[in-house]
C-alpha cells in the first residue's frame, strides 16, 4: 500500500486506537513524573479528531495532518495539544498537495514534523521529552530514504528508532516540562511524552 | 497608550484570582482571565486564550502572564493563529503570575507602555528576596539578582533621606511613579535597602506617611536620580 489519503486516514484511526489502548499506562507514565493527564488529554484530543473525520471530505494526507492539528490543539488543554498539534501542522505543510508520500516527502514530513516541536517546546535531545523519540526517528528515516529504501520501509525505521528512543529516556533526568521539577527522582521512568509518539509512529507502519 | 492583561492559568480559579487581586489596584485597567481547560478542568484553553486576546484586542498593547509550561506553549500556539497585525501587539511576559500580574496591572494604571508594563512585571521577579530584612539592613546591593552596582567602579555615589508628606504614604500608585522615575536614571537606585526599580519590592516596605525614606544610588547619574527622586517624595507624589 503507497502512503497516500487512505494510509493517512488509516494511520489517525489506528491512532486513535492505540492512544485509547495505553490511555491507562500513559496516565501512570505521566503520573509518576508528571501531572498524570497526558493519557487522558491526548485521548480525548483523538476522540476529537476521529469526530471530525467523519464529517471531513480529505483528499491529501496534508488535508488529514492538518484537520488532526486544529483538533488536538483546540482539544487536548495540556502540553500535548500544542507539541503533536504543531507538529502535524508543520508535517502538513511539508506534505502540501502531494497525494501520495514518496520516501523523500516522508522524510520531509517528519522533519517538519520534529522541527515543529522543538520551535515550540525548546527541547532538545537528552531532555527526556517526546524529542528523544522524535529526532532518532527522523534520523533513521533519512539515513533509511537515503539508502533508497521504500516509503513503508522508510517509516518502519522511524518508528523502530522512536520506540528505542522513548526507552533511552527511562536512564534521564527530565530539563524540560513538569517532571523537570523532580530532579533525580525522574530518572528510571519513561517520559510519557516520548512513549505516545513511540505509539503514534507505530500506528503509521501499521496503517502502511 | 493602553495595554491591557491576559492571564493564563491551568486552574480557571486562579486566572480569576490573579485577575481579582490585581484589578483591586488597577480599576481601569482591562484584565481578562483565561483560566482552565473548555470542560472546566485543569489545563489550558487554545480557545479561551485566543477569546482573550481578541477581547483585549482594542488596546495599544497586550501583555500576557502565564504560570505552568503548557500555558505558554498554548499561548505562543494560539499567537501563531493572529492576524500580524495584533500578534505584533501581543507580550508574553515570562515573570511569576501573581506577582507579575499585580505589577504589571499597576504599571498599566500608571500610564505606563508595553515596554514599563513588561518591565515591571519582570522586576516581580526578585521582589521577594530584594525586600528581605537581612538585605534592608545592610543595604547591600546582592539581594536583587538584576541589580548591578556600576556606580562602585567609577565612584560616584549620592544619597539623600526625605520624609513622606502625602497621605497615604508609598502605596501603588506612588510606589509606581518612584519606580518609572528611578527606571529613566543610569543608575543603581535603592531606596530603604531595596531595590528601586522593583514596584513589589517598595511595595513590600509599606511605608506610612511620615516615614524616613532614604534614597541612596551609584552610577553616574547618582546625583541626577537622588534629587528627582528626594523631589517627587517631597512633592507628596501630586496628592
Amino acid at each position: 500500500m503507497s502512503l497516500d489519503t487512505a494510509w493517512a486516514i488509516d494511520w489517525v484511526r489506528r491512532t486513535a486506537a492505540t492512544i485509547d489502548e495505553h490511555r491507562a499506562e500513559l496516565i501512570t507514565l505521566d503520573r509518576e513524573i508528571g501531572d498524570g493527564d497526558h493519557g487522558e488529554n491526548l485521548d480525548r484530543g483523538f476522540r476529537a479528531v476521529l469526530v471530525a473525520l467523519d464529517d471531513a471530505d480529505l483528499e491529501t494526507p496534508g488535508a488529514v495532518f492538518k484537520l488532526v492539528a486544529t483538533k488536538l490543539i483546540s482539544t487536548v488543554g495540556g502540553a500535548a495539544g500544542p507539541l503533536f498539534g504543531t507538529a502535524y501542522l508543520k508535517a502538513a505543510q511539508a506534505a502540501g498537495d502531494a497525494t501520495e508520500l514518496d520516501a523523500d516527502t516522508l522524510v520531509a514530513v517528519l522533519t517538519a514534523a520534529r522541527d515543529g516541536v522543538v520551535s515550540r517546546g525548546k527541547a532538545e535531545v537528552g531532555d527526556k521529552t517526546m524529542i528523544d523519540a522524535w529526532t532518532p526517528a527522523v534520523d533513521a528515516a533519512a539515513a533509511a530514504a537515503a539508502a533508497g529504501e521504500t516509503p513503508e520501509r522508510v517509516l518502519a525505521a522511524a518508528a523502530d528508532a522512536a520506540a528505542t528512543g522513548a526507552e533511552s529516556t527511562d536512564a534521564l533526568v527530565a530539563r524540560k516540562g513538569r517532571a523537570s521539577y523532580l530532579g533525580d527522582r525522574a530518572v528510571g521512568h519513561r517520559d510519557p511524552g516520548a512513549q505516545s509518539s513511540a505509539y503514534v509512529l507505530r500506528a503509521a507502519v501499521d496503517a502502511a | 497608550m493602553s495595554v491591557g492583561i491576559l492571564v493564563v492559568s491551568h486552574s480557571a480559579a486562579v486566572a480569576q484570582g490573579t485577575v481579582d487581586i490585581a484589578r483591586q489596584m488597577a480599576g481601569d485597567v482591562q484584565l481578562v482571565a483565561a483560566g482552565g481547560t473548555d470542560e472546566g478542568g485543569i489545563g489550558t484553553s487554545f480557545e479561551a486564550i485566543t477569546a482573550g486576546i481578541e477581547q483585549l484586542a482594542g488596546a495599544d498593547g497586550i501583555v500576557v502572564l502565564c504560570d505552568l509550561g503548557s500555558a505558554y506553549l498554548t499561548t505562543d500556539t494560539a499567537l501563531d493563529f493572529l492576524d500580524d497585525d495584533l500578534r505584533a501587539r501581543v507580550h508574553v511576559s515570562d515573570a511569576p503570575i501573581v506577582e507579575g500580574t499585580v505589577s504589571a496591572a499597576v504599571a498599566a494604571q500608571t500610564g505606563g507602555d508595553v515596554d514599563a508594563v513588561l518591565a515591571a512585571a519582570a522586576s516581580a521577579a526578585g521582589a521577594g528576596t530584594d525586600a528581605g530584612p537581612d538585605d534592608a539592613a545592610t543595604g547591600l546591593p546582592g539581594g536583587a539578582p538584576h541589580v548591578t552596582d556600576a556606580g562602585a567602579a567609577d565612584g560616584t555615589h549620592a544619597s539623600a533621606t526625605v520624609e513622606l508628606v502625602n497621605a497615604s504614604g508609598l502605596h501603588a500608585r506612588p510606589a509606581a511613579e518612584f519606580v518609572k522615575t528611578a527606571a529613566k536614571h543610569d543608575a543603581s537606585v535603592r531606596v530603604n535597602g531595596v531595590d528601586a526599580k522593583s514596584l513589589l519590592a517598595i511595595m513590600a516596605l509599606a511605608l506610612p506617611k511620615g516615614s524616613s525614606v532614604t534614597i541612596e544610588a551609584s552610577g553616574p547619574d547618582a546625583r541626577a536620580a537622588v534629587d528627582a527622586l528626594a523631589d517627587l517624595v517631597r512633592s507628596g507624589f501630586g496628592e
